[in-house]
């Protein structure tokens, strides 16, 4: 397994960490035992805007990690450049993963206009920011596996 | 024209071969790219930009059509558009 699909890989472990976790601690402190939060825009605004960052924050330790458990275990060390394939292929996931998001996107208009509540809104918004991560990262190494 | 296409072929692993067994990964270094971007072309999963072929032709010191053989009979558009031609063969 080359080091671009191992990166994929750590990349899928860390997005399902970080939504998971962070999921379960807003719901936690916030959501249980109060279910009209929901309701509010502030705490999906709120919510939204520290997910970015702590995502962003804990991918990058994840990868420093990984880049040093690497090296330790496999003595390699990590490709310092992204050839033509690397930005190819990452071209073509990213691209897959923006149509997940336009769907998502449109799904969760879709949800407005049938009148249902704004959570659902919010809900399918953040569940296709997710899958369309994820799918990106799997579309690379099937992209990497099976070719260009 | 995709993955393993039989339209395009190569003789990158004979070539490396001749040139004192070098290696997949001095040629990837001193072609710019990584290793595994080499082994996928060895193996047609993926087919070089032209400023990458033409780096390794620089690199074994041959033509192109020596790295990289075009099958014109094989490619559907080539057999499309000139029917006459690829029949006759």
């Amino acid at each position: 397994m080359g080091h671009q699909e191992k990166q994929s890989i750590v990349s899928i472990i860390g997005s399902v960490l970080i939504i998971g976790f962070y999921t379960l601690y807003v719901y936690k402190n916030q959501v249980a035992g109060d279910l009209e939060i929901l309701n509010d825009f502030r705490f999906w605004g709120k919510s939204f805007l520290w997910l970015i960052p702590i995502g962003i924050g804990v991918q990058i330790v994840i990868h420093i990690l990984f880049a040093i458990g690497n090296r330790i275990v496999t003595r390699e060390d990590m490709p310092e450049i992204s050839d033509e394939r690397d930005k190819l292929i990452e071209l073509k996931s990213i691209r897959i993963s923006h149509w997940i998001f336009v769907f998502g996107f449109m799904l969760s208009m879709g949800s407005l206009a049938l009148g249902m509540k704004p959570y659902v809104m919010f809900i399918t918004l953040l569940s296709s920011g997710f899958l369309a991560s994820l799918v990106s990262e799997v579309a690379k190494i099937i992209y990497y596996r099976k070719g260009v | 024209m995709g993955k393993n296409s039989p339209v395009i072929s190569n003789n990158i692993r004979r070539l490396r071969f001749f040139a004192s067994e070098m290696t997949q990964q001095e040629l990837a270094d001193r072609t710019g790219v990584t290793r595994q971007t080499i082994m996928a072309i060895e193996n047609g999963k993926y087919f070089p930009s032209l400023e990458l072929a033409f780096r390794m032709a620089y690199v074994f010191k041959v033509a192109l059509n020596e790295i990289f053989i075009y099958n014109a009979e094989d490619d559907p558009v080539i057999r499309k558009t000139n029917p006459a031609k690829t029949n006759e063969k």
